[in-house]
């Protein structure tokens, strides 16, 4: 039995740390799509949030630092996104796209530029500060549950912001602005909401959290920098939203999910199985196509509350 | 008031431009000199027959991917997929020449292409059905269908159908065996790289214009493209249009890796895709979504890609370099794209806090 105890324990724990930069990714771009904007720039964005956050606690040691760096550069990247998508009227998608090209491309670039004259400047293999789990007394001793209590602090961080995020969505006016802005932006407009205002603050917000949740991957779950570190998760994360059903209190779930398959993945090769590991590789991404199809024909099914209705649809102003 | 032929031309050479402008900045911070950086970039490429045939080379399945990003995109479904369609094309093809050595290359090259076209059409097709019957976002299906085609041929590159040689050698080096000559596509021009998969490419470019502008089919499927509900209320099997645009599009994906494998590597490895099933998405964006306007599309970015390899040698910057600088073209070129289709966007903007302008009843055209 506590052999058993010890295996959950250990399974939860990894699924914690894998699922906490894929959540806080989807917490962002919940955000970012209830405002009607769909942003496809999460892999650039993370990457480029991991590699800029791995370079700032190299340097100065200090990672709270570093986060904030992520937190600007995925930012950034995002107000470039608004500023084709809202004010230029870019299709969303290829914006998007072409966010995650650029932002690949200047990430593996800065990789290789970042790092010390001594190493070529490259920033691969180095050992920086990082975030390591700091359990909190008594409550991580708590048998399996305890290692909800034994992560590092972004993880705690996510414990405070899954229900406020929640909270500010469904029980706030500038929350019900903001869905408001999603569902149908002529309305809003009509009530006085500045819609360009709500897109651009909300897609820029968005950013800040896929950059931390990119910097939580080089700074706690990875600690280091390697190439392509995300692995696809900026895509995955655009499923778990719709996984979560636009909904921040369910943003957790899909982590969990995702989370638990990395952790069995890391299990499974740890026990020396004969599973060949492209098949263990493909799990992540076969089911994110199934929980696509499961989602899509449940929401259809059960006529819920699906997709802000202007999602990814540019408003103009002058075309009401 | 739509822009004029030289209008967007002017629109998208000043786009270039400007993300060359910001490329500058990254190659002064890389501690390269742009101008010595985009002498080699820009000039290098046509200042040989080795650059203008390489470029050609490297337009080649720009092309092929571009021409079945165009048949999706105008059917109103985005096939992110290429990457994967083209490796699991290169996978059936580069099989299907190994399984039969002996057969005659008349016979031989014809099969390679159309198994490595169907095997891409499959890929392609599996996110058309899943969009068309179960609404999935095709987006993400084919995102996570290139991860997955990924896996696979590594998978077998690394087992069933990796080189004996290597195994002998004890290299393990994950290819397959050279495939049998009389497969291969022939060079255009002695000692260069140039093949007639490039020929190829041009016919089929002339041919996706007949089929999507001279057909009835073609017709339906940009009707599906263009109001999906008048479409379906006009009598069109929408559903059916959907997943036949994705197999066209993954078909000619398929094919692009293939040609790859026929034309330069003579045998399947790691990496075929480079990247083109992405930038293939660039060039057919950037010719208009037009299939003829996709071949100088495809040439201008050949070139830009060798240009950039070019670039790297003569200054020593990152590869990873000339990604970004190729996301900036996107980036900017996506961004002009209001200027070509409203030529007053910008005055308004501009103009907005100093003068009124009188609204304007017109309705935005519908974004192909």
């Amino acid at each position: 039995m506590t052999e058993f105890s010890a295996l959950l324990t250990s399974i939860l724990t990894i699924t914690l740390q894998a699922g906490t930069s894929l959540t806080y990714a989807t917490l962002g771009e919940i955000y970012t799509e209830r405002s009607g904007v769909l942003n496809l720039g999460l892999e650039g964005m993370m990457l480029l949030g991991a590699v800029t956050a791995f370079a700032t606690s190299y340097y100065t040691d200090n990672p709270w630092l570093a986060v904030l760096v992520a937190i600007i550069v995925g930012g950034l990247l995002a107000t470039v996104h608004a500023f084709l998508t809202v004010t230029m009227r870019a299709n969303q998608v290829v914006s998007g796209l072409s966010i995650t090209l650029f932002g690949t491309g200047m990430a593996n670039f800065l990789g290789q530029r970042l790092g010390p004259p001594e190493y070529g400047g490259n920033l691969v293999g180095l050992v920086a500060e990082s975030f390591r789990p700091t359990p909190i007394p008594f409550l991580s001793g708590i048998p399996v549950l305890g290692a909800l209590f034994k992560q590092d602090i972004l993880t705690y961080g996510l414990y405070i912001l899954i229900p406020l995020a929640w909270y500010y969505l469904y029980k706030t006016r500038n929350g019900l602005n903001l869905r408001a802005v999603g569902e149908d932006p002529q309305t809003a407009d009509a009530m006085g909401i500045n819609v360009f205002q709500v897109r651009y603050l909300y897609t820029i917000f968005g950013g800040m959290l896929v950059g931390l949740g990119g910097a939580h991957l080089s700074l706690a779950y990875a600690p280091g920098w390697t190439e392509n570190i995300t692995g696809g998760r900026g895509w995955i994360v655009i499923a778990l939203v719709i996984f979560a059903m636009w909904n921040p209190a369910r943003a957790i779930l899909g982590a969990i999910l995702f989370g638990g398959i990395n952790a069995v993945q890391f299990r499974l090769q740890a026990a020396g199985t004969t599973f060949p590991a492209a098949v263990l590789n493909m799990l992540p991404y076969l089911l994110t196509i199934i929980v696509l199809v499961i989602m899509t024909w449940w929401e259809a099914l059960s006529k819920r509350v699906g997709a802000p209705a202007a999602l990814s649809k540019a408003y103009m102003r002058e075309d009401k | 008031m739509k822009q004029s032929i030289w209008g967007k031309i002017l629109i998208l050479i000043g786009a270039v431009v400007g993300a060359l402008l910001v490329g500058a900045l990254l190659l002064l911070i890389a501690g390269a000199n742009p101008l010595v950086a985009y002498r080699a970039m820009l000039i290098g490429p046509l200042s040989s027959r080795y650059g203008i045939t390489e470029a050609l080379v490297k337009a080649t399945p720009l092309l092929l991917v571009g021409l079945g990003i165009v048949i999706a995109f105008r059917s109103g479904i985005l096939n992110i997929g290429g990457e994967g369609q083209m490796v699991i094309g290169a996978l059936a093809g580069s099989a299907c020449a190994l399984a039969l050595p002996d057969l005659p290359g008349i016979l031989l090259l014809p099969m390679t292409l159309l198994s490595s076209f169907l095997a891409g059409a499959v890929w392609g097709g599996i996110p058309g059905w899943l969009k068309a019957r179960l609404s999935v976002n095709e987006i993400l299906s084919t995102i996570m269908l290139n991860s997955i085609a990924l896996q696979l041929v590594t998978f077998m590159l690394r087992g069933p159908l990796i080189d004996p040689q290597e195994i002998a050698y004890g290299t393990g080096f994950p290819q397959t065996a050279q495939l049998p000559e009389q497969s291969w596509l022939p060079r255009l021009i002695p000692r260069t790289r140039l093949h007639w998969g490039f020929v190829v490419a041009l016919l089929l470019a002339g041919l996706v214009y007949v089929f999507l502008w001279r057909t009835s089919l073609g017709y339906r499927m940009r009707a599906v493209g263009a109001q999906k509900e008048a479409a379906r209320y006009g009598g069109i099997q929408v559903e059916n249009s959907l997943v036949l645009a994705m197999a066209l599009s993954g078909g000619f994906a398929g094919l692009a890796g293939m040609v790859e494998v026929l034309g330069i590597h003579h045998r399947l490895l790691d990496g075929i895709s480079a990247g083109y099933g992405f930038s293939g998405i660039v060039a057919a964006l950037f010719g208009q979504l037009h299939p003829l306007g996709t071949i100088p599309a495809a040439i201008l970015f050949g070139a830009l890609t060798l240009g950039a390899d070019m670039m790297q040698r003569a200054v020593e910057v990152p590869a990873a370099i000339v990604l970004t600088i190729q996301g900036l073209v996107v980036l900017f070129v996506v961004g002009s794209d209001v200027l070509m289709r409203r030529p007053d966007f910008l005055k308004r903007l501009l103009g907005k806090r100093m003068m009124p302008i009188p609204e304007e009843t017109s309705q935005e055209e519908v974004p192909s």
